[in-house]
């Protein structure tokens, strides 16, 4: 093992080359270009014995590697906002096919108005495609999710392609110290490819014909089913990885000091980090927050948050995206997740377009509503936008209408 | 701790950045180093952020007090409040002979001069990230010269590497309290 200073980006690429993909497409697109660089500088100095296949599109980019996954490689892409947004019809082909893929998802919003910063906007959208979505919180994770991706994908319970995403900027451009493992534990640790079948020029194989509409009906159970098992499995990869490469991260949901708080909040993503660091300072003044990270969107860890989250006196979910005319989708997810057990509830709504979110921002939001908590005795804020500083008040976002909207 | 680094696009805040980050991870740290991109092109203002702890590093969040500022461009004085949220007690690194900061403790360097004389020149721009870095270090020994220097020839290769590190040691050596 060895520590570098990587961006979350190279992160990314050292994962692809340690899983010794064999096929890699992309089209460049910001914040995500710096991950295909770095693999086609990879290639080029024969570090990666790869294909790297340029393509106009980010459809064709994830046809390309849907194609050469069916023929049996180990294929890789990556993408962001716009460019995911172009390739969603093949999104969904790969997922419908069964097709064991990894696709790396550099989280940024999507405009207009033009925008490269984060938010979560991209990967929601990505919800009901039959993808197993993980996203992490730091570079380090960034690589071993990504390794563990392949695993997860192409474990025969699953045979579903695996998203990975992580946060533009705030990790693909950032530099901080990621263990990279030694390649020969990771050979001994990821098995070789799996799949459901493979498709060659002597085989006979139909893909994407019309079926009956009762078998289509049963293909999206099947679908289902393999999601339900995934979370098993990702449970199992995560322990597994942990035994050989020395770190756990707890599976779909990171616990960061759930166990004895009164407040949880739910989030995912790197601005986990500051939530939790609001978290110790909140533990400080007497009120006991402790962090949900929610690693996989999906499989959704219904079983697990119930677990988790059912018996507390609040729980703060935090979304850094909005479903338009309805609300946050984390909040949406976790709220039908604890309807039975009548928790109380509230959902933040912010740092959408990659607007700072900081821990003192965290604690103002946990205090407000907790307060509110203490007034009311139970709690249901569905939607609570935290807005940008300096736009609080109604006549601030009033002029920025006048002016902009 | 928490450093912000103010120049102009193309002048090399984000790889000073980077730089002091890859520095302090050779020494066995915890850093980060991430560029804040807004709408800038080359020439404008930018800034660029570092934080080293001995622990992980969990907040993601911009740097809005930070311990030290690092000013590339003498100009930027004249355009942002470059000491904005400075901690007190703070100390600025400033490419400038004159140009300070009052109420904290500042330190100097002609940094385009030491660039300009060693052909640290691009497009007619002189780049002064290196340059910075050896002023940074004499003002702060938040990382070692050595470390520093280690980084600077892992990153610039040959000739490059050897420009940059006399760079880093002429700021170091010539960076004075001012």
């Amino acid at each position: 093992m060895v520590v570098r200073s990587l961006t979350g980006n190279y992160a990314v690429a050292y994962a692809v080359k340690l899983a010794r993909v064999q096929v890699v497409s992309a089209y460049p697109i910001t914040p995500q270009t710096t991950i295909v660089e770095k693999l086609s500088e990879m290639i080029e100095k024969g570090e990666l014995k790869a294909k790297m296949v340029r393509v106009e599109s980010e459809h064709s980019a994830l046809a390309t590697v849907f194609g050469a996954a069916s023929g049996g490689a180990r294929a890789f892409t990556a993408t962001s906002s716009h460019g995911l947004l172009y390739m969603h019809e093949v999104v969904w082909w790969a997922a419908g096919s069964r097709i064991p893929l990894v696709m790396a998802v550099v989280a940024r919003s999507i405009g207009p108005p033009w925008n490269i910063h984060v938010d979560h906007q991209d990967i929601f959208d990505q919800r009901d495609t039959g993808w197993i979505i993980g996203v992490a919180q730091e570079n380090q994770e960034v690589l071993d999710m990504t390794l563990q991706a392949f695993r997860i994908s192409e474990d025969p319970r699953v045979y579903l392609p695996v998203m990975v995403g992580l946060d533009g900027f705030i990790l693909s451009h950032t530099r901080a110290p990621v263990d990279v493992p030694d390649q020969d534990l990771v050979d001994e640790w990821l098995p070789p490819r799996r799949q459901p079948y493979v498709i060659s020029p002597e085989t006979n194989v139909v893909m994407g014909n019309i079926a009956p509409d009762e078998v289509h009906y049963l293909m999206r159970y099947s679908m289902h089913e393999a999601m339900e098992r995934a979370k098993r499995v990702i449970e199992e990869v995560d322990r597994s990885y942990a035994e050989v490469f020395g770190r756990s991260y707890g599976g779909l949901i990171e616990c960061y000091k759930c166990d004895d708080a009164d407040i949880l909040v739910v989030i995912t993503g790197s601005w986990s980090g500051d939530a939790k660091h609001a978290a110790d300072r909140l533990r400080s003044i007497g009120i006991n927050v402790g962090v949900a990270r929610v690693r996989f969107i999906r499989p959704w860890p219904r079983e697990r948050l119930v677990e988790i989250a059912r018996d507390k006196k609040l729980v703060i979910v935090f979304d850094r995206a909005v479903s338009m005319g309805s609300l946050g989708p984390l909040f949406m997810e976790v709220s039908s997740t604890l309807y039975p057990y009548g928790t109380s509830l509230a959902g933040v709504i912010a740092g959408l377009a990659g607007v700072d979110v900081s821990y003192e921002d965290f604690e103002r939001a946990i205090k407000t509503l907790v307060s509110k908590l203490e007034e009311q005795g139970r709690l249901y804020i569905p939607q609570f936008w935290l807005f940008p500083e300096g736009f609080e008040s109604e006549e601030k976002r009033l002029e920025v209408a006048r002016k902009w909207l | 701790m928490e450093i912000r680094f103010h120049g102009r696009g193309g002048q090399g805040a984000v790889t000073a950045a980077n730089l002091l980050a890859d520095a302090a991870i050779r020494e066995g740290k915890y850093a980060q180093a991430f560029p804040h991109f807004g709408a800038e092109r080359r020439g404008a203002p930018v800034v660029a952020f570092a934080r080293i702890s001995d622990r992980p590093i969990e907040i993601h969040s911009r740097i809005k007090n930070p311990d030290i500022i690092v000013v590339l461009d003498p100009r930027i004085f004249d355009l942002v409040n470059v000491a904005d949220g400075l901690k007190p007690g703070g100390i600025v690194v400033a490419n400038s002979t004159v140009r300070r900061v009052e109420g904290y403790t500042n330190y100097c360097v002609d940094a385009t001069g030491i660039a300009r004389r060693l052909g640290l020149v691009i497009s007619g721009w002189p780049v002064v990230n290196t340059t910075m870095l050896g002023a940074l270090v004499r003002a702060t020994g938040i990382v070692s010269l050595d470390s520093i220097l280690g980084v600077v020839r892992e990153n610039f290769r040959g000739k490059l590497g050897e420009v940059n590190s006399r760079a880093v040691l002429e700021a170091y050596e010539s960076a004075r309290r001012c």
